[in-house]
């Protein structure tokens, strides 16, 4: 009877401890968040900010692939733009530098469990702007997640799939998808294997936008992004953690983007 | 001490008792000569609902009873079977799993002395991915999933007319909904059980979707001369309108879909599209609506993503 008092009172004092590290700033009240902070941003100066925002579907069925925008409406020079998982294994996801685009994008993930999702933005004064969402994981109940990527079409390795469209402001929207297993090497047996570094240009070489990946994003993953100031055709380019090479080009946007924008 | 302890009693005791009082109050409802349909709520899983969100239905024949899905967990089976009790001293002769989602299988194991049919398809995605779907509904429902296994049908369900106790009962093996989705059309009182092809004011769910052949299955049923219609979410009907929602819905569904992939719309902008009037009937639309883009949308966007080589 003592020993049940004993354990007790000491899953009665590790509740206090847990709250403690709880910033109490954080709109998401995560247990996780300073830890993520000190990990990915040591020392940096941080402010949770309603301008960053973050879109995804709040019930998530399917962990492997979960769709994430970020958009950063209303703060000036955004270089870059950090997605993080508080409750993954490995935090951070992408590092996207806007460089000629605008600062949102999309892109896909994996998430182990129901987590916050959140973006930092960081603008030229170095301050991270944080904003975020919460998702519950595992909601549909008619769906099984794999855990492992499907298994290779390694004849495509890093084939680009890409289109772009005219955006009635003089620039482009743009999607690609590379094809990749992106492996976590959190699966026995299966070495970590995934694209280390994208990049957007014009043809000539000046870049225009800049994407860093760790393994949090989704296997063949697909990118949405909107370039500012530049019609033209544009090349693909990056490479992944065995150095393959990621190289194509994608032709001038003629359709034009709109239902969404149309439509309000 | 002592006090503390006591407290710590309490509190395990309560909480027991409530986990014992769980009851769906399963209310089996006469629609036709015979046939009951046990209606459940439109709703997501949740562990308010213990997973009844499922129309299970029987018919008792003058052989025994025949019974299209076993529900969301060995309780919901259990009281499924008890509720038949009430209604009829015949035995269970015959049980269906229409598809493999859980909220029709889970409750397989109140009838492991009879056994259950259904497609070959059906029972092998079942004996692969129970599991999983299982443990998904413990997280979703709680405590109304206790003792619940997946149990993958033994018997094989085949298409064509079978005569039971006097019903002629026409099985349609069809698909859509998912990789192999039954239908029972029973002849003799001209009832129709379409399972999850047809949803009535409650929005279709589509993880295992192929929605062309889905409206194929749609012309399919509504072909048939049936008089009641037992949709596999929401309550029965008289006529053909929830075969014209379902597939309303479906359509609009695709082609706003196709449309924003072509138009370079991402995932999530595709979610926030704005969904009609028309559909304001639909219990859970948006989040539906939301579901069927993860479902749905890497397939059409990957056709509009043109395969693309290095600079030249």
């Amino acid at each position: 009877m003592r020993r049940v008092a004993w354990i007790l009172v000491v899953l009665l004092a590790a509740l206090p401890a847990r709250a403690q590290t709880v910033d109490p700033a954080d709109p998401l009240g995560s247990v996780m968040w300073t830890t993520v902070r000190d990990a990915v941003f040591p020392g940096a100066a941080m402010v949770f900010d309603d301008h960053v925002q973050v879109f995804s579907p709040p019930v998530v069925e399917d962990t492997m692939n979960v769709p994430v925008s970020v958009l950063v409406n209303g703060l000036p020079d955004v270089e870059e733009i950090v997605l993080l998982v508080d409750h993954n294994p490995i935090f951070k996801a992408l590092a996207f530098f806007p460089v000629q685009a605008a600062p949102a994008f999309e892109t896909v993930i994996k998430v182990q469990e129901a987590t916050p999702i959140r973006a930092a933005a960081r603008t030229s004064d170095g301050v991270w702007h944080v904003g975020g969402l919460r998702v519950d994981a595992a909601g549909g109940g008619c769906t099984v997640a794999s855990v492992a990527a499907s298994g290779g079409d390694w004849d495509r390795l890093n084939e680009v799939s890409g289109t772009a469209w005219r955006r009635p402001d003089g620039g482009q929207r743009l999607r690609f998808q590379v094809v990749h297993p992106m492996d976590t090497g959190l699966v026995d047996g299966i070495p970590p294997f995934f694209i280390e570094r994208l990049s957007v240009a014009t043809p000539e070489g000046q870049e225009l936008a800049r994407l860093e990946l760790f393994e949090p994003v989704s296997e063949n993953p697909v990118f949405t992004i909107d370039l500012r100031g530049h019609a033209g055709s544009v090349v693909i380019g990056g490479a992944d953690t065995d150095a393959n090479q990621i190289a194509a080009r994608i032709g001038m946007a003629s359709t034009l983007f709109g239902l969404l924008e149309a439509s309000r | 001490m002592r006090a503390l302890l006591s407290l710590v009693f309490l509190v395990w005791t309560a909480t027991a008792a409530h986990a014992a009082d769980l009851s769906y109050a399963l209310t089996p409802r006469l629609i036709a000569p015979g046939t009951y349909i046990v209606e459940g709520r439109r709703e997501h899983f949740s562990r308010d609902n213990g997973g009844n969100i499922v129309n299970t239905a029987f018919i008792v024949t003058a052989a025994g009873v025949v019974i299209i899905d076993t529900g969301p967990s060995a309780l919901y089976g259990r009281e499924l079977r008890a509720a038949i009790g009430q209604v009829t001293p015949l035995p269970v002769v015959k049980v269906v799993n229409t598809h493999h989602h859980p909220d029709h299988f889970l409750g397989n194991q109140a009838f492991a002395d009879i056994g259950v049919a259904a497609s070959a398809t059906t029972a092998g995605i079942i004996a692969r991915d129970g599991q999983s779907l299982t443990e998904n509904l413990y997280r979703l429902n709680g405590d109304w999933m206790r003792g619940t296994e997946p149990q993958a049908p033994t018997g094989r369900l085949e298409g064509g007319v079978e005569e039971i106790g006097g019903h002629r009962l026409r099985w349609l093996l069809l698909a859509g909904h998912t990789a192999a989705d039954v239908a029972l059309f029973d002849q003799t009182t001209g009832v129709l059980f379409t399972a999850d092809l047809v949803f009535k004011d409650r929005a279709p769910t589509t993880p295992d979707a192929d929605i062309a052949a889905w409206l194929a299955a749609l012309d399919v049923l509504e072909a048939l001369p049936f008089r009641i219609l037992v949709p596999g979410h929401g309550n029965e009907a008289t006529d053909a309108a929830p075969i014209a929602q379902t597939r309303a819905w479906l359509g609009w569904l695709d082609s706003t879909l196709g449309a924003a992939a072509a138009q370079g719309l991402s995932r999530t902008e595709a979610m926030q599209l704005p969904i009609p009037a028309d559909f304001s009937a639909l219990a859970l639309a948006r989040d539906e609506f939301q579901r069927s883009v993860v479902h749905l949308y890497p397939t059409l966007e990957a056709g509009a993503l043109q395969r693309v080589v290095g600079p030249k």
